[in-house]
């Protein structure tokens, strides 16, 4: 690592605090380099035994009949689970916290009821003595089907004659009822202005179609389950998981039992980026320690995490936009189909509100097609849906500025986001960082730096996420020596443990070392909403201030018992408790802490919230790339990350954020793809063929976060965890252009992509 | 299920012996039967090195080894890197550095890592993007870890003169 000239990871710091700001060790830092640290898999316990589950080999098919008894005639085999063993769930809806669905597709991923609808979609679950046993068994397991012929992209689903995935599905077209069934659940539109008259009043039109692929969140750890029946008739699991309160309200659900009935002790999490909300595999190992009495451990393969979990959807886009000759955006139109994968919910609805999110634009039409398609049924990727939207939008605007001779970041600027700018879906912009970030990134030394060389070239993008807020609960007791023990209920997946009691720490006057945060099982919080959406150290991070608060304002009351004086006359700053009566009446947090047993028993703060001042979060990139004119392979040569954070509550976990949310980008903007065979087999399910980034790809991630308070915060924290994967594939096109002079329309732009794109240049 | 073998091995210094089917990975034995659940499996295919482990002087994807093959070797895991209560140097700038977010990678790269530093006092960044290219991180992009192990590298230098 030469020395760079320049700083690489700069924080434009407006505020100080004394913990919040400063980089402390997190708390399960020792736990995690000494491999101690327990996660899914990890866990075990007396008289376990473990579970496989039989997946589809077709794509499409009808289940005609499932046969169990040679596999639960096989030694060692204590018992066989399929969709039979659940209640049909009919036409219920549920709202687990991810919107109002139909329950039959939950079960229906599950264990597969009357069709499969994807390679890998779970059948049966087989309990046996030992994994490799339960997996002989699985494959015994005889299944007749009826093949049926698979869809695989948004566009062959949407054909009149296209095969049904829900043959009876007829989904919203406009906010109504479809007169007829077919693959598409849901068409929503936003419209902001008279779209006719914006583009009428463009000197400059540009339209592009593009198309995405398959990518999958690519976590480390593959899902996992423990899970026990107990004798008293409570379902207990142990598993990692985004969200504890989500599987256990599921499992609770599918299982048909109240919530009180299930405990979910929530495991460490070898991370999610949105793939391990879903629940997949807690009820059938909760059916299968039903059947036997025992706890039934299931793990997924790598091959399984590919074909039947995840993966965020493909998707088909049309983007058009309309500008005056000297820069100004007049009008912009997009068309985004995105892939559900078997069952409805592509992140067409998040993607929508992104896709024109960093501009100012005065008419927009946007349509939104939610698109089943026989692909697993997709899940959450770290700002799902407005990466493959910013892809389109930001291309598009840089051949505007390419042909309007503007400086890219100049013209950004011109058409930005700003307070009170309104977007297409409706909400109007509270205090937002787009300038600001577009500012920090024109003035850093990236931008600034001649690019030399030949097929050298550099991109820039930009991208928002609206981060959300959602519920959480801490508690916050108080030890007689003065430190606290914190407990919450968001699994920690990126060192929010450190964020949420730092938050605390701060409140409090103490170190942040004297906070010691666990997270906790389901039994032991109260409700907490899924790690996700980057809410966790901006809404926890919130229940843990006001439980510090709560905490402040009983030792308030103590100290006023002690010396017999009015709470309103009590200050507490710095770690101490003042007396405003002209005394020096003074004692430390320690000090009364020390007492609480002889003034009233114990101090315990607890908060619950739900948040509405959320801080949508801006991020933008600067990269150069060098385009090899015989292979097409895209060498990396320079990267920087920009990014609002309202406030870093820890810089280093920040910068962490912006670091893995670009390169996850640059892997799905360069390499990864679910490279499907005409019959819906994914080719490439191994991280051989499936080929993430690895080091060796790579340079330095520079970062520069910018920030601009959140008024909804007390420390002006915004979420961070996910606009930074969203500018990268945008950026990276825009820099492959400027270096080998072709527009990519694709994702993912691998050697053969480009390759194809500079042969077809030439041809023109 | 077939008959088991009897594997007497060295695992962290210690004169292991285990039982195991000759279909099980080193990986699985460590894990499931002796009980150092240090090394992860994140794919069992030898492409993520969550489950990097020593082996006779080399570091291996433990994954990728069958446990009979551990017979008569030395076998060192994450659980013997710290001495002790004492983090190894590479361990604190791992922590120091923020190098690890959800951490399930963390153990085969500080294996790893400390293979490289064991082998070479001040290796390049270049060099230590190649040595950990059969490691996979999701989460960091690996910025924050390549600072590490450069930062432990000097503070292991500095230890020694």
């Amino acid at each position: 690592m030469s020395q760079p000239d320049y700083e690489p990871n700069v924080v434009l710091s407006t505020t100080e605090f004394d913990v919040v700001g400063t980089r402390p060790i997190r708390h399960d830092g020792a736990d995690k380099v000494t491999g101690r640290a327990l996660y899914g898999a990890d866990f075990t316990m007396a008289g376990l035994i473990h579970g496989a589950i039989l997946r589809s080999p077709h794509a499409h098919a009808r289940i005609k009949s499932i046969d169990t008894s040679k596999a639960e005639a096989l030694a060692g085999v204590k018992a066989v689970v399929t969709a039979q063993d659940l209640a049909d769930p009919g036409d219920q809806t549920v709202d687990l916290g991810e919107g109002v669905t139909r329950l039959a597709y939950i079960l229906a991923n599950v264990l597969a009821r009357d069709k499969v609808l994807y390679k890998g979609h779970a059948i049966a679950g087989v309990a046996a003595t030992s994994l490799h046993v339960a997996e002989e068994a699985a494959q015994l397991i005889e299944v007749d089907y009826e093949l049926l012929s698979p869809v695989l992209t948004a566009p062959a689903a949407m054909e009149a004659d296209a095969p049904l995935l829900h043959e009876n599905m007829k989904g919203k077209e406009l906010g109504e009822e479809a007169d007829r069934p077919s693959n598409v659940a849901d068409h929503f539109r936003h419209s902001l202005g008279d779209i006719d008259k914006g583009f009428a009043e463009a000197d400059l039109v540009v339209e592009r179609e593009y198309n995405t692929a398959s990518v999958h969140q690519g976590y480390i750890e593959p899902h996992n389950a423990t899970v026990l029946w107990n004798n008293d008739g409570r379902v207990l699991i142990w598993c990692s998981t985004q969200g504890s309160f989500v599987v256990r309200d599921t499992t609770a659900c599918i299982l048909g039992i109240p919530q009180s009935q299930v405990k979910v002790t929530p495991m460490e999490i070898g991370g999610g980026f949105g793939g391990k909300i879903p629940v997949y595999l807690e009820p059938v190992a909760a059916l299968l320690s039903k059947k036997t009495g025992k706890p039934v451990k299931i793990l997924m393969s790598r091959q399984d995490v590919f074909e039947s979990s995840g993966p965020t959807p493909g998707s088909h886009m049309k983007v058009k936009m309309g500008v005056t000759n000297d820069g100004k955006i007049t009008a912009a139109q997009a068309y985004l189909a995105y892939e559900a994968g078997a069952y409805p919910g592509a992140m067409v609805v998040p993607g929508a509100m992104c896709v024109f999110a960093a501009y100012d634009i005065e008419n927009v039409v946007v349509d939104g097609y939610d698109v089943v398609v026989n692909k697993p049924s997709t899940a959450a990727y770290r700002a799902p849906g407005a990466t493959n939207a910013a892809f389109a939008t930001e291309t598009v605007v840089d051949e505007i500025i390419e042909k309007l001779g503007i400086d890219p970041l100049e013209f950004r600027l011109k058409n930005a986001a700003k307070e009170g700018t309104r977007r297409a879906d409706g909400p109007k912009y509270p205090r937002i960082g787009c300038v600001e970030v577009l500012e920090a990134m024109k003035n850093h030394p990236h931008y600034k730096a001649p690019i030399e060389g030949p097929n050298r070239g550099r991109g820039v993008s930009i991208g928002f996420w609206f981060n959300v807020g959602m519920q959480s609960s801490c508690n916050i007791s108080v030890n007689a020596n003065g430190t606290v023990n914190l407990v919450e209920g968001s699994t920690d997946i990126g060192g929010t443990r450190a964020a949420v009691a730092m938050q605390a720490a701060e409140v409090l006057g103490l170190a942040a070392e004297d906070v010691q945060p666990t997270v906790v099982d389901t039994d032991s919080v109260g409700y907490t909403a899924v790690t996700g959406g980057s809410r966790v150290a901006f809404a926890t991070g919130l229940a843990a201030y006001e439980a510090a608060q709560d905490v402040k304002r009983q030792m308030i009351e103590r100290a006023a018992r002690i010396w017999e004086a009015d709470a309103e006359n009590i200050e507490f700053r710095k770690g101490v408790f003042h007396h405003n009566n002209g005394s020096s009446d003074q004692m430390t947090f320690s000090e009364l802490a020390e007492q609480l047993g002889s003034t009233g028993g114990p101090v315990i703060g607890r908060a619950a919230v739900n948040p509405p001042g959320v801080g949508g979060s801006f991020a933008g990139v600067i990269t150069d790339v060098e385009v090899d004119p015989e292979t097409g392979k895209v060498t990396i040569l320079r990267f920087t990350s920009v990014q609002d954070a309202g406030k870093a509550i820890h810089p280093s976990y920040v910068e962490g954020q912006m670091q893995g949310g670009s390169v996850q980008g640059i892997g799905w903007a360069l390499n990864e793809e679910y490279f499907m065979s005409d019959d819906g087999v994914m080719e490439n399910s191994s991280w051989l063929d499936y080929r993430m980034p690895t080091s060796l790809d790579l340079p330095m991630i520079d970062t520069v976060i910018v920030e601009v308070p959140n008024p909804g915060h007390p420390f002006g924290a915004r979420g961070v965890g996910e606009a930074s994967i969203i500018p990268p594939p945008a950026a990276l096109a825009n820099a492959i252009y400027r270096a080998a002079g072709v527009r990519m329309n694709r994702l993912p732009m691998n050697p053969g992509a480009v390759m194809q794109a500079v042969w077809d240049e030439q041809d023109n | 299920m077939p008959a088991k073998s009897h594997v007497q091995t060295t695992i962290n210094g210690e004169s292991i012996e285990f039982l195991c089917e000759p279909r099980q990975s080193l990986l699985e034995c460590l894990r499931d039967i002796v009980g150092l659940t240090g090394s992860k499996e994140g794919c069992n295919d030898g492409n993520c090195g969550a489950c990097t482990v020593v082996l006779d002087g080399r570091i291996v994807p433990s994954c990728l080894v069958l446990g009979v093959e551990a017979e008569g070797q030395q076998i060192t895991t994450i659980e013997a890197v710290a001495a002790g209560s004492h983090l190894h140097p590479i361990q604190q700038a791992f922590l120091e550095d923020a190098a690890l977010q959800c951490g399930i990678c963390t153990p085969g790269f500080i294996v790893a890592a400390k293979a490289l530093l064991d082998k070479e006092s001040n290796p390049s960044e270049e060099r230590i993007r190649l040595w950990l290219a059969n490691n996979l991180c999701r989460c960091t992009g690996y910025d924050k870890i390549i600072r590490a192990v450069r930062h432990a590298a000097t503070k292991m230098q500095q230890e020694q003169t």
